[in-house]
């Protein structure tokens, strides 16, 4: 392989010291003279129609400038899901609407000079709701006679409405039945994953202002900058071109800022009152009015032969999209369509998915987007079949894996809301990540031998996972690069950095293909007056999509500068012509001529022209990228608590471009999800409200939760990717849910069949597996039915 | 009601409204590298040096901290002389979004001073507080290592 100067090294993360160093650098770090503050009315009822709002005395209180409602505001059908056009997602959303279908839908907004003004005013709306019944348990959404959440004429891509679907997929290979027919053991699993919410630090912002020319500007902290200006403009029914979208640093996203939620508000009340706009999500605000994952019940059927090859593996889903179904199909996909492939030994497949409406929380895109919800589902069934056969998990996996130079039919059969794409694998380590994971681990001195100290058992669990590098065919980005007298470039481009480094990864690609150092590298992102377009950040996009961009503008612009050096030097092609250390050199005749000379005889001596270029990249390929996830737990039999004592993730994502960075993304999935696995739970009550929507109650990870974790990065070269890289950003979300329950398994024999495994959950499976083992009952309890 | 403080080094008089937290009254005086909006001190991105001793200035009143010395982020080091937490924090990719990072670098300063030699589990419960969502702390924690080794060749 090429020896790379800048691929593959760690170059500081460009941001990281302005950050640390607190630089006004986020959407809230500036203050705008004259700026409103805007603060929201929520429903207090899961589903309810307003019959009437006053308003009247919140319109009359001191510092109120406007308050929003159903009556006074655009009444646009859209979806608030920041997806590519045509989006998947149903147009089942209005700005306000007479109609509240959760506790926490939005009933009104007022902007004030001050945020106590506003705050004050919200309470002074007085509503009057007709309370209807609601559907707070997906299990009866689509049962006959469920009140019907979307019952508004206009809805458009819901699959069945009058049923509470919001979206339904069906997609088979093979046989099915056959398959397990002709299987020598059936495995079949059902689990359920809970509300979660993505809690960036910094929560959602907006403000909005009028340029000098009377165009809103929308300073937001989103992950899609150029879908949110489709949106707004959409919603609002004002042409594209009176927007611009300002992306500046941003306090983490996760999916929640794939959203339009504020921005359209913000937007309506400046273009309204000419006046800056500022909204601000509290924390509570944050967990019962942005978004959470979709919780999901799954049924994983897998047959499998005498020698473990599977035969015939079939899943069902049941997904919660909430209220509104906002990237609710192609979660539910994802589901599928992230996890199957992996074992595509099996020729029977079947995936069928019924995405159901609810009156709770508004569900959306959350980093692993439906496959963690079914690999926490698979990957334990496919240790329930190693357990059924007697053989060792890692083995199993190795028997069925996916492997360089094979497809699986769930490739074409399921995309992102329609067909996929056929898709060979051309880099793939997991033999070698299983390998290296379970040596780290110690899996061969300790799996099948719990250890066992007074009350505590140790164990240990493992899973394999892949993921995707963006959406083929669909997920475009474009980077457009120009050259300074110094020969440094300016690269402004549309991908969105949400604070995982992208923008330093672009900085390197561009060194390495013009022979610079990435400081000489400016990089401008996101914008959507200067930048040219990106989907923006998700579905794991960002160095394959928008780092393909920018190398194929440093190519192009890597052109024009020999051209330049062709003439300059008088030679007739650029064959032998390299660029290194911030020249142009001909091998041939050893004539050379730096960066710096080329730029200023083009802008000012001969031939004057600008060197710049546009590149965009849009792929057939959605490269996986792979890991192998292993862990050691300690459980606690007296008091349920299970601690994780070691976590090893073996990652290939192709080439490591920036390896440290590629580390924060594994550690930083992983402790996510160790938080999903472990403690993080929406607590709800009778009545759909939410009781737990703070971090005293809602348990993130903090430093002393975090056991020892040891990432292995397998590198392989992905021949599609720039510079052989492929995604990282998600997958390593998917591993601690099915790893853990692996471990717990291994541990002490009991299998939890809902998320997170809390240890009331833990304790109850053990007194259920102690009835169990006494013979007390002859049939197994499942601990979770009631 | 007027407040007298020491912000990084600097006399400020402030004019507060009565019930105010810390957060707001720095924030609306330009400080805005004091981050958070819990208001409950469950996140410490607040977080900020009360004569030395951290604290989330979403949970303390603005007329409490009277005559105190305050220390932000850029009390500790600025871009042109970043302090070598901050160093470490950079090149051991501690910072991914960077929003908790003035917290969790003023936490692990306060420590440093108190205990120049922590373990492991000392870094880890003095950043107990600050809660990152990017991180996964690990890298956080060897930054902090990694500054006691910068803080010594400095010396
Ligand atoms: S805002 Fe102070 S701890 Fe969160
Ligand atoms: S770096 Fe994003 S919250 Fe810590």
């Amino acid at each position: 392989m090429k020896e790379f100067k800048y691929i593959g090294k760690n170059t500081d993360k460009r941001d990281a010291l302005s950050l640390a160093t607190g630089q006004p650098m986020f959407v809230d770090d500036i203050s705008l003279p004259n700026m409103l503050q805007v603060k929201f009315l929520y429903s207090t009822y899961a589903h309810a129609i307003i019959e009437d709002i006053d308003t009247t005395e919140a319109e009359n209180y001191p510092g109120v400038k406007m308050v929003l409602t159903y009556k006074n505001t655009p009444h646009i059908i859209h979806t608030t899901a920041g997806q590519g056009w045509p989006e998947p997602s149903p147009y089942d959303t209005y700005m306000f609407n007479k109609k509240v279908r959760f506790v926490g839908d939005r009933v009104a907004a007022v902007a004030a000079e001050t945020e106590e003004e506003a705050a004050e005013a919200i309470k002074l709306i007085k509503v009057k709701y007709r309370v209807l019944p609601a559907v707070l348990d997906m299990k009866d959404a689509m049962k006959e006679g469920a009140p019907i959440i979307h019952d508004e004429e206009e809805i458009k891509g819901a699959y069945d409405p009058k049923h509470n679907l919001a979206a339904h997929i069906f997609v088979k290979a093979g046989d099915i039945e056959k398959g397990f027919k002709e299987s020598d053991v059936i495995v079949e699993e059902t689990f359920e994953t809970q509300y979660a919410q993505h809690c960036p630090i910094e929560p959602h912002i907006t403000i909005t202002y009028l340029d000098e020319y009377g165009r809103i500007v929308i300073r937001t902290s989103t992950q899609v900058p150029f879908h949110v200006r489709r949106i707004v403009a959409q919603a609002l029914n004002i042409p594209v071109q009176k927007i611009r979208v300002i992306k500046p640093r941003i306090g983490g996203g996760f999916g929640t800022k794939q959203e339009i939620i504020l921005e359209e508000v913000c937007a309506y009340i400046t273009m309204k009152t000419g006046r800056p706009a500022r909204a601000l999500f509290s924390r509570e605000e944050e967990f019962i009015s942005s978004r959470t994952r979709h919780p999901m019940q799954v049924n994983v059927k897998i047959g499998a032969k005498k020698d473990g090859t599977f035969n015939a593996i079939k899943m069902y889903v049941l997904s919660n999209t909430g209220a509104y179904g906002t990237h609710g199909l192609t979660v539910a996909s994802n589901a599928g369509s992230k996890t199957l492939p992996l074992y595509n030994k099996a020729p029977n497949v079947e995936f069928t998915a019924d995405v159901v409406y609810t009156n709770l929380p508004v569900s959306g895109a959350y980093r692993g987007y439906g496959a963690t919800q079914g690999y926490a589902a698979l990957e334990q069934a496919v240790d329930e079949v190693a357990y059924k056969l007697k053989m060792d998990p890692l083995k199993i996996r190795k028997k069925n894996h996916i492997r360089s130079g094979e497809t699986s039919p769930i490739f074409r059969a399921l995309g992102e809301g329609r067909e996929g794409v056929t898709q060979y694998i051309q880099s793939c380590a997991l033999d070698e990540l299983i390998d290296k994971g379970a040596k780290e681990i110690g899996w061969f001195d300790k799996f099948g031998k719990p250890k066992r100290k007074g009350n505590k058992v140790r164990g240990v669990g493992m899973s394999i996972h892949m993921q995707g590098s963006g959406i083929p065919l669909i997920d475009m980005g474009a980077a457009t690069l120009k050259m300074n007298e110094d020969g440094s470039f300016n690269l402004t481009y549309g991908g969105t950095d949400l604070g995982t480094g992208l923008d330093t990864v672009a900085a390197q690609i561009v060194a390495e293909t013009l022979g610079i150092k990435p400081e000489q590298v400016i990089v401008y992102a996101s914008d959507t007056d200067l930048t040219p377009f990106d989907v923006g950040a998700y579905a794991s996009s960002g160095t394959f999509v928008s780092g393909g961009a920018v190398l194929n503008a440093a190519m192009k612009v890597r052109e024009q500068i020999f051209d330049v050096a062709k003439e300059m030097f008088g030679e007739f092609d650029t064959k032998n012509f390299v660029l290194e250390n911030g020249k142009v050199i001909s091998k041939a005749t050893g004539k050379s001529v730096t960066l710096s000379e080329i730029a200023y005889h083009t802008l000012y001596v001969k031939n004057q022209h600008q060197i710049a270029a546009t590149g965009s990249f849009v792929s057939p390929y959605s490269p996986p990228p792979f890991a192998a996830h292993f862990v050691e737990i300690e459980v606690d039999e007296e008091t349920g608590i299970i601690t994780p004592i070691k976590y090893v993730a073996a990652v290939d994502c192709g080439v490591p471009i920036n390896p440290e960075l590629v580390r924060g993304q594994i550690i930083g999935a992983i402790v996510n999800g160790l938080g999903y696995a472990l403690t993080e739970e929406y607590k709800f009550t009778d009545s759909g409200r939410m009781v737990n929507p703070n971090f005293m109650e809602y348990k993130i990870p903090s430093a002393r939760d975090i056991p020892e974790i040891v990432t292995i990065i397998n590198e392989t070269y992905e021949p599609t990717g720039p510079y052989g890289a492929k995604s990282v950003a998600e997958i390593n979300i998917n591993g601690p849910i099915p790893a853990i329950g692996n471990a717990l398994y291994n541990a002490l024999g009991i299998r939890l069949h809902q998320t997170p495994y809390t240890p009331e959950r833990v304790l109850e499976a053990i007194e259920a597996k102690k009835l169990l083992d006494k013979g007390k009952v002859s049939e197994p309890i499942d601990p979770e039915q009631e | 009601m007027k407040v007298h403080y020491t912000i990084n080094g600097e006399k400020k008089i402030f004019e507060i409204k009565p019930g105010e937290v810390l957060l707001d009254v720095l924030r609306r005086n330009g400080y805005s590298e004091v981050k958070g909006n819990c208001y409950m001190g469950t996140c410490g991105a607040c977080t900020v040096l009360i004569d030395g001793v951290p604290h989330t200035s979403c949970t303390i009143l603005a007329a409490k901290v009277d005559n105190k010395s305050i220390t932000t982020i850029k009390g500790v080091g600025t871009l042109q002389h970043p302090h070598p937490l901050q160093k470490a924090f950079v090149e051991k990719g501690a910072v991914q979004c960077g929003f908790c990072t003035p917290g969790a670098i003023l936490s692990a300063y306060a420590l440093l001073k108190e205990n120049p030699n922590p373990t492991d589990e000392e870094i880890k419960k003095a950043l107990d507080g600050n809660v990152c969502r990017c991180t996964g702390y690990v890298q956080q924690v060897e930054a902090v290592k990694f500054s006691i080794k910068l803080l010594k060749e400095e010396k």
